[in-house]
């Protein structure tokens, strides 16, 4: 078994070291080959672990494989930690990695850097596997930013492109932003907990609390500035790491990369920016749930951070025309879904929607990069329309991942899509839970669940339905994809139709306790998993009866009356242009930060360094001991020779002064 | 062990290459190829020597080893030469630097290349004597006469402002020096001796701490350099040639960082605690107020000295946490930032060769015809930012665990380094490498040659390596940093018991 997990994380590097060390002299074709089908094999030894470790009697596996840092009590090495939460992710990431990697020999078939995108794409993958596998904060940590550079590299990968390299750079700095706030977490673990190993540090957390009515302790932590108790400690130490999860995830504040990010190529949206990397947040609260269990005023924070995405990014979803930003607020709105569940304490739900997320959002951005390359890299839908009869296969696998991410199906049975199943789960459980927020979260989510309806029901109609708005010329070549990119999304449309029903039981049902097998840890007072069965009809109704009405109007906007969206445009101009200028926090973040801080860099260097430093350091006292024109003229001459005097001066001062002294 | 004075030999080798080269002319084509391949061939051996020091180096004993003493002059000043955990790898740093400096200089020297490389190997032997060092005085000549070098270097072989440059760089040093010599003497005048080893063992008294180390500070800050001290590195820097600057930000640097944690901790810890805080709000200035001005250059290599003044911030942070995980991370982030950094200003001269040039809006889109310079350079980039997997990481991440166990304030504003550092790097980045190939001048520029993948590939391995297997560093420093840490906090308990007993 140690064996078979060190090939599923080492085998996307050699593929990322092979394409990208040798792909010029082994060619194109080789490189796409290469990766690949290490790929293939990774994602099949993924699924061998997940058989063995989610649903077989095995628990949780380490494998060490090299010492890191060791520096007294700071000691980390580079080792492998499977339990069921880590299988899933194998499983997750892996297979639409290696979808994504067949795919792109499609998508990216006319260009000419092709070694270069499979090696990023593996050496993501890499990363994001060295993340889920970690077994110390540190190592996760590692891969969190490797994933950031490999993101910052594929946004970035049509480098002539100004607004592709603007996308990079800011989500490799807003990244930042977050794990500034991670670091400090890991930090505040390490003091709290004497080390950043996730066995001891979940072994200690078990027993860390005061027992309930016990006194609160004393100060165990000056944290700016704030003494802080045991209690209080931990509830820093999880926002902090939240912040850091915000940031991945792109969360409401931290989220203003994630759009920009789709500069990149589409299989790299459906990859990173949809299915894997950005879930990375959901995966650390959840892998630090006994820390956050035990904190619920961090809990609190979760849900009310979670709701507020997922409301705020559907609104911005519902007018945006960029076929792959429609999508991407989604994956916004869908990652919010996942926090509101974290945060309610309904840890499996997350993992739940994360696992059926990954399915129906990379087919839905896959089918995106079909529809793209239909129509000759056209991304506005205000140009596309009648797509259905043209391509029907893309058309209606997006249908698949419509339907999926709506979350249709019928309430009270086992009938329905793999968002329904996960996405009713939290929005159910949300509602049952006794959370400080969770009423608001709830009413939220099912506004958010309308206005998802709505956004992803637009998105099909504007694209497929009507009458063509591209020019004939575009639409005489409009074309099926090959098979090579077909296949894919098939796999994922068979995911997102059935994930949901085959996996319920496991992720957040009867048989909850032996899947996890204690990977996400739950307090004994939480019985969220027993609750939100026990919901009110109209609770499970509600977000169904959301889906139809967006469903609704969407037909009737787009197919039934088109003109409508114009007139409402017009009539609600001011709300119009907020949404559409995503509630203007680009503007915003401009204005306070950037231009700022260049403003300051500025100042800085020219009245800081030049004028007061210099000013009355070494030119000031120039200016006084000597003439100016004098100036150049002595320094050619003399200062060496001035130095090197005073100093053999001072030596044999010195030296004289000891023999002196010596004799004494 | 060894019963042959392997630190002598060391110190001294570079000198028998200074010796061959004044037999040697310069005058015609041979003669330049000979001075080169001695140059080369000198600073080879001088590195293998140092790694097998590192090698026969015993980790598990935390004083010093290989020790030499003579008599000197028959004053108590004697030659005494040793290595411990903190000074032994900053031999092979300062050893492997200089061959990259000879092949840097290759084709670029034009005028009197017997006279730069005899610069350069003398420069060497300063600066391994400076870590070999001791005894007091000892260290303090060769800490000052390796600046005499450097001057010259880039007095002569520098750009058109290079006397403004080396004045500034004089003005500055000159002041640190002075107060480090009286220093010297009033600790000769107390202790009764300048032997490093024993003055370790004497214990000053608390006022006069005080005053020792602010004198040594005075010194080191402006080695450093940190905050305010430091305007002279980035003209420094500008004017000096690329060897030159490489051996400016990988080594220079690192005397100060070295002084403060050969002298200052242990020898003055009440006062270093004393002043800590003082330290660490320098340090979060020089870190935050340098990399916004790195952000706003638009000379390269002016942007890269000051994201190295924002890095030698961390340095003194973690030095002045004087805990397990500050010290060695100061140790290893000095080792990395000399390998990292020296590696950015070869890059930087790999462009220069080509354009003659500094200004970043002079480039853009080289990655279209210099990918394999596109990849090298993306490396030190990341390294620079701290990226987890390069060597720059490690010491970053330990110096912040450092401070934030001595203070979370001072890990909080150091943390925003990272975030900083990443806008003037990946800003720097995009500016000189992405875009599309417009400007005409840079059309016809090529790919690396050999020299230069000899240069700069087996830095980027380096790089790699040590942010993945540091372990090597961390052993060799683990037994001496220890002995430090709880020297000084066994000095600051006695203090405080002391303090105690008296009320």
């Amino acid at each position: 078994m140690d064996t078979i997990i060190k090939a599923i994380v080492f085998l996307p590097l050699i593929g990322f070291l092979i394409a990208g060390l040798l792909g010029t002299q082994i060619g194109a074709k080789a490189s796409e080959y290469v990766t690949s089908g290490l790929m293939i094999i990774a994602v099949a030894l993924s699924w061998l672990v997940f058989f063995d470790v989610a649903l077989g009697e095995e628990e949780m596996i380490k494998v060490s494989v090299l010492r890191w840092i060791q520096s007294g009590s700071f000691d980390v090495e580079w080792a492998f930690r499977v339990d069921t939460l880590t299988a899933v992710m194998f499983v997750v990431v892996n297979t639409v990695s290696t979808l994504v990697h067949v795919y792109s020999i499609g998508y990216m078939h006319h260009d000419p850097h092709r070694p270069r995108f499979f090696a990023y794409l593996s050496l993501f993958t890499f990363a994001m596997l060295m993340l889920i596998t970690s077994d110390n904060l540190l190592q996760m940590f590692f891969g969190w930013e490797g994933v950031g550079l490999a993101s910052y590299l594929l946004i970035g990968f049509w480098y002539k492109k100004p607004s592709a390299n603007a996308a990079a750079i800011k989500a490799f700095i807003v990244n930042r932003v977050g794990d500034f706030g991670f670091s400090l977490g890991i930090f505040c673990v390490f003091v709290l907990f004497g080390s950043i190993n996730l066995e001891t540090i979940f072994a200690a957390a078990q027993s860390y609390l005061p027992a309930e009515g016990a006194e609160a302790g004393e100060a165990v932590i000056t944290l700016f500035g704030m003494q802080l108790d045991k209690a209080h400690a931990l509830t820093a130490t999880c926002l902090l790491l939240f912040m850091g999860a915000m940031g991945k995830s792109a969360q409401f504040l931290l989220h203003t990369w994630l759009p920009d990010a789709m500069e990149g190529p589409t299989p790299v949206s459906a990859l990173i920016h949809a299915a894997t990397m950005v879930t990375a947040g959901v995966f650390l609260v959840a892998r630090m749930s006994p820390l956050f269990e035990l904190s619920p005023d961090a809990l609190t924070v979760v849900t009310l951070i979670g709701a507020i995405t997922a409301f705020f990014a559907a609104t911005v979803g519902l007018v945006q025309n960029d076929i792959k930003r429609v999508i991407a607020y989604s994956t916004c709105s869908q990652l919010g879904y996942m926090f509101v569940a974290l945060g309610v304490g309904a840890y499996g739900a997350a993992i739940f929607h994360l696992f059926t997320h990954a399915f129906f959002k990379a087919l839905l951005f896959l089918g995106a990069g079909s529809v793209i390359h239909a129509v000759d890299g056209e991304q506005d839908m205000r140009y596309m329309g009648g797509l259905r009869t043209h391509i029907p296969v893309t058309y209606w696998m997006m249908f698949i991942g419509t339907i999926a991410l709506t979350g249709v199906g019928i309430p009270g049975t086992v009938i329905g899509t793999a968002g329904f199943f996960s996405k009713d789960a939290i929005i159910e459980s949300t509602f049952a839970s006794h959370g400080a927020v969770s009423g608001v979260a709830f009413i939220l989510l099912v506004i958010a669940a309308l206005f998802t309806s709505f956004y992803s029901w637009r998105l099909t109609f504007m694209t497929f339905h009507g009458r063509p708005r591209a020019s004939s010329d575009v639409m005489h070549h409009v074309h099926e994809s090959p098979q090579v990119m077909l296949v894919p999304l098939y796999i994922l449309g068979a995911g997102a139709l059935f994930a949901g029903f085959l996996f319920h039981d496991y992720f957040f049902g009867h048989h909850y306790v032996e899947f996890w097998q204690g990977s996400l840890f739950t307090l004994p007072e939480n019985e969220i998993l027993e609750e939100y069965h026990h919901v009110p009809l109209w609770v499970k109704w509600s977000p169904f009866v959301a889906m139809a009405l967006g469903l609704y109007t969407a037909w009737y906007m787009y197919i039934r009356s088109p003109e409508t969206p114009k007139y409402l445009a017009q009539q609600h101009r001011g709300l119009y242009q907020f949404l559409l200028n995503k509630w203007y926090f680009d503007e915003l973040y401009d204005f306070l930060f950037v231009r700022t801080a260049k403003r300051l860099g500025t100042f800085l260097w020219k009245e800081g360094d030049g004028r007061v430093i210099d000013g009355f350091g070494p030119n000031g006292v120039a200016a006084r001991v000597l003439d100016v024109t004098d100036r150049v003229v002595r320094l050619q001459t003399g200062y060496l020779y001035h130095y090197a005097f005073a100093m053999l001066i001072g030596i044999a001062a010195l030296v004289t002064w000891m023999m002196l002294g010596s004799s004494f | 062990m060894t019963d042959w004075p392997v630190l002598s030999a060391v110190t001294f080798m570079p000198l028998v290459g200074v010796l061959l080269l004044l037999l040697t002319r310069e005058d015609s084509v041979y003669g330049r190829r000979n001075i080169l391949n001695v140059s080369l061939l000198t600073t080879i051996f001088t590195f293998a020597v140092s790694l097998y020091i590192w090698y026969q180096f015993d980790a598990s004993n935390p004083g010093f080893q290989m020790v030499e003493k003579r008599e000197w002059l028959g004053t108590g000043i004697s030659y005494h030469l040793g290595i411990d955990g903190i000074s032994v790898l900053f031999l092979p740093l300062t050893a492997l630097l200089m061959p990259f400096c000879v092949l840097a200089s290759w084709l670029t020297i034009e005028k009197r290349l017997k006279e730069y490389m005899i610069a350069f190997l003398i420069l060497e032997t300063l600066m391994l004597g400076v870590f070999v060092s001791l005894d007091i005085v000892l260290f303090y000549v060769f800490f000052e006469a390796g600046l005499i070098p450097m001057f010259i270097i880039i007095g002569v072989w520098g750009g058109k402002d290079r006397v403004y440059a080396s004045y500034k760089f004089f003005l500055y040093t000159l002041l640190g020096s002075v107060l480090m010599l009286l220093a010297i003497m009033a600790m000769y005048w107390q202790a009764g001796t300048t032997d490093i080893t024993e003055l370790l063992a004497y214990k000053f008294p608390r006022g006069m701490q005080t005053w020792l180390w602010l004198a040594f500070f005075a010194s080191f800050a402006v080695k450093m350099p940190m905050w305010p001290v430091h305007t002279w590195l980035p003209d420094a820097h500008v004017q000096a040639p690329t060897a030159g600057s490489v051996i400016l930000a990988g080594i220079l640097l690192k005397l100060g960082g070295y002084g403060f944690l050969r002298f200052s901790l242990p020898m003055f810890p009440l006062a270093s605690d004393y002043f800590a805080p003082f330290v660490f709000t320098l340090s979060i200035i020089a870190i935050i107020y340098t990399s916004l001005v790195a952000m706003m250059q638009t000379d390269i290599k002016k942007l890269i000295a000051y994201s190295s003044v924002a890095h030698m911030g961390y340095v003194t942070m973690g030095t002045f946490a004087a805990n397990t995980q500050g010290v060695q991370g100061a140790i290893f982030q000095m080792l990395s930032h000399g390998v990292v950094s020296g590696a950015l200003f070869l890059c930087v001269g790999v462009v220069y060769d080509r354009l003659h040039t500094r200004e970043i809006a002079a480039y853009g889109g080289l990655v279209n015809n210099m990918p394999k310079y596109a990849v090298a350079f993306m490396v030190f980039t990341m390294a620079n930012v701290g990226l987890p997997g390069t060597s720059g990481f490690v010491g970053e991440v330990l110096t912040l665990v450092g401070a934030f166990r001595a203070n979370t304030w001072v890990a909080f504003f150091a943390t925003t380094g990272v975030i900083l550092s990443a806008a003037y790097a990946l800003w720097l980045y995009r500016r000189v490498i992405f875009g599309a190939l417009e400007k005409e001048s840079l059309k016809a520029l090529l790919d690396l040659s050999a020299r230069e993948k000899l240069i700069l590939y087996p830095l980027v391995i380096l790089t790699i390596f040590f942010g993945v297997y540091p372990a090597p560093v961390f052993d060799a420093t683990a037994a001496s940093v220890d002995l430090l840490v709880n020297n000084y906090s066994a000095a600051l308990q006695a203090a405080q018991d002391v303090a105690l007993s008296v009320q």
